[in-house]
């Protein structure tokens, strides 16, 4: 699997609606700390089927952004049967993002 | 099966540690580095690096990064990520001990670099992201036209009220000093935007707002006077403290918590260097800490001639 990105079109049908435990990073191209977490995801997506890693730009998706109250990037939800049960900012090693599910 | 014993084992991936693997590896050494997140280290932060030289245009840091882990690379150094977790040291073969595995070398270079300084005040961890931020061209955008704050008066804290400026309606710079310790280039920017106020001689006592700040008391230190001011975010930017738990108890440390280590990173244990912005120095900047590198590396290919 690889990190599937997301719009505000999708979000119910590919997040809310999961039956798996999913990650959505909230992330922006020319943000750094996410830049250093992309990979970390991406490994994380690869090694591990039983989540869903999801990405929404927070500059195409602003008003979905606004809705979650993010105002730092990035920022890492995880959402299980729709509803949010961990969240936490900036970028961090595998171990510790997999700490939140 | 025997465990390879690396001849040189780099903890960290920023600018100290990959040049510091680029001069091992072409000395000839073996190298891993073991990196927790992503090649650059606190440079990823950066959008625009103008004082490194060699670059006619401007540079991102995580560009940066990549360049120098690629160019370590090139000649045969290995790259692990995961994080170091436990370190043995003072034994002929050191082991190092991650989330992930644990692995050997004859000579360890510490380049674990350094990291935000909080303020220490009281609900800042709660207000982190919720207001509160440390990196401002992250975060910045989604300030844009609102009121702000930030916390410092070194080049980072202008850097960053200059940026602001640029996206946000009013940004306060509060520093505890009567000066700035900013370089000078910064000058005539600060007194060109119009939107910029600075406080000086004053300090941040309390982050006010319920679940998202919502302002900030400030006392001028002068005259003992507080006064909240409203801010929609706060930025803090009153330098760095580095990483060096995992050598608190085996590597002699400065007040402050860096390596005690001279300009031939030589630590107080045998066998082990300490590069970049973890080492006690006066000027830490990514040109010193590629330096540090390069000199780290050869102190450890001599060390490993001396044992032979």
């Amino acid at each position: 699997m690889s990190v599937m990105k997301i719009t505000a079109a999708d979000f119910e049908k590919e997040v809310l609606a999961c039956d798996k435990p999913v990650l959505v990073d909230f992330y922006a191209d020319w943000c750094g700390p996410c830049k250093m977490l992309a990979p970390v995801l991406a490994q994380i997506a690869e090694e591990h089927p039983e989540y869903k890693i999801c990405k929404v730009n927070v500059d195409e998706e602003s008003d979905l952004a606004a809705k979650f109250g993010v105002m730092s990037i990035p920022t890492l939800f995880v959402i299980k049967n729709g509803e949010i049960t961990n969240h936490a900012m900036g970028a961090m090693p595998k171990a510790r993002v997999l700490d939140l599910f | 099966m025997t465990k390879e014993i690396f001849d040189v084992l780099v903890i960290g991936g920023g600018p100290a540690g990959y040049t510091a693997a680029l001069y091992a590896v072409r000395a000839g050494l073996s190298c891993l580095v073991l990196e927790r997140m992503a090649a650059g280290g606190q440079m990823c932060e950066t959008m625009h690096i103008d004082n490194y030289p060699g670059f006619t245009e401007t540079i991102d840091g995580f560009t940066l990064g990549t360049a120098m882990q690629q160019g370590a690379e090139r000649f045969g150094a290995k790259t692990v990520y995961d994080e170091v977790t436990a370190v043995k040291l003072d034994t002929p073969v050191k082991e190092i001990t991650t989330a992930g595995g644990g692995y050997f070398a004859h000579t360890v270079i510490v380049a674990t670099g350094a990291t935000h300084r909080h303020l220490g005040l009281a609900r800042e961890a709660e207000l982190a992201g919720r207001g509160v931020g440390y990196c401002a061209t992250c975060d910045g955008a989604f300030y844009r036209g609102k009121s702000v704050a930030v916390v410092g008066g070194g080049n980072s804290a202008v850097a960053d009220a200059l940026y602001l400026a640029g996206i946000c309606e009013k940004v306060t710079l509060i520093h505890r000093r009567d000066t700035l310790r900013a370089s000078r280039i910064h000058e005539a920017p600060l007194q060109n935007a119009k939107n910029i106020e600075i406080r000086y001689d004053s300090e941040v006592t309390a982050l006010l707002g319920d679940g998202h700040l919502t302002g900030v008391t400030v006392r001028n230190k002068k005259t003992g006077e507080t006064e909240d001011v409203a801010l929609d975010g706060l930025f803090i930017s009153i330098g760095r403290t580095p990483v060096t738990a995992l050598f608190q108890d085996c590597l002699t440390l400065d007040a402050s918590g860096y390596i005690v280590a001279g300009e031939d990173t030589v630590t107080s244990l045998s066998g082990i260097f300490a590069a970049g912005d973890v080492r006690t120095k006066p000027l830490r900047q990514i040109v010193t800490a590629t330096a540090d590198g390069a000199v780290a590396a050869e102190a450890a290919a001599a060390y490993l001639v001396g044992k032979q």
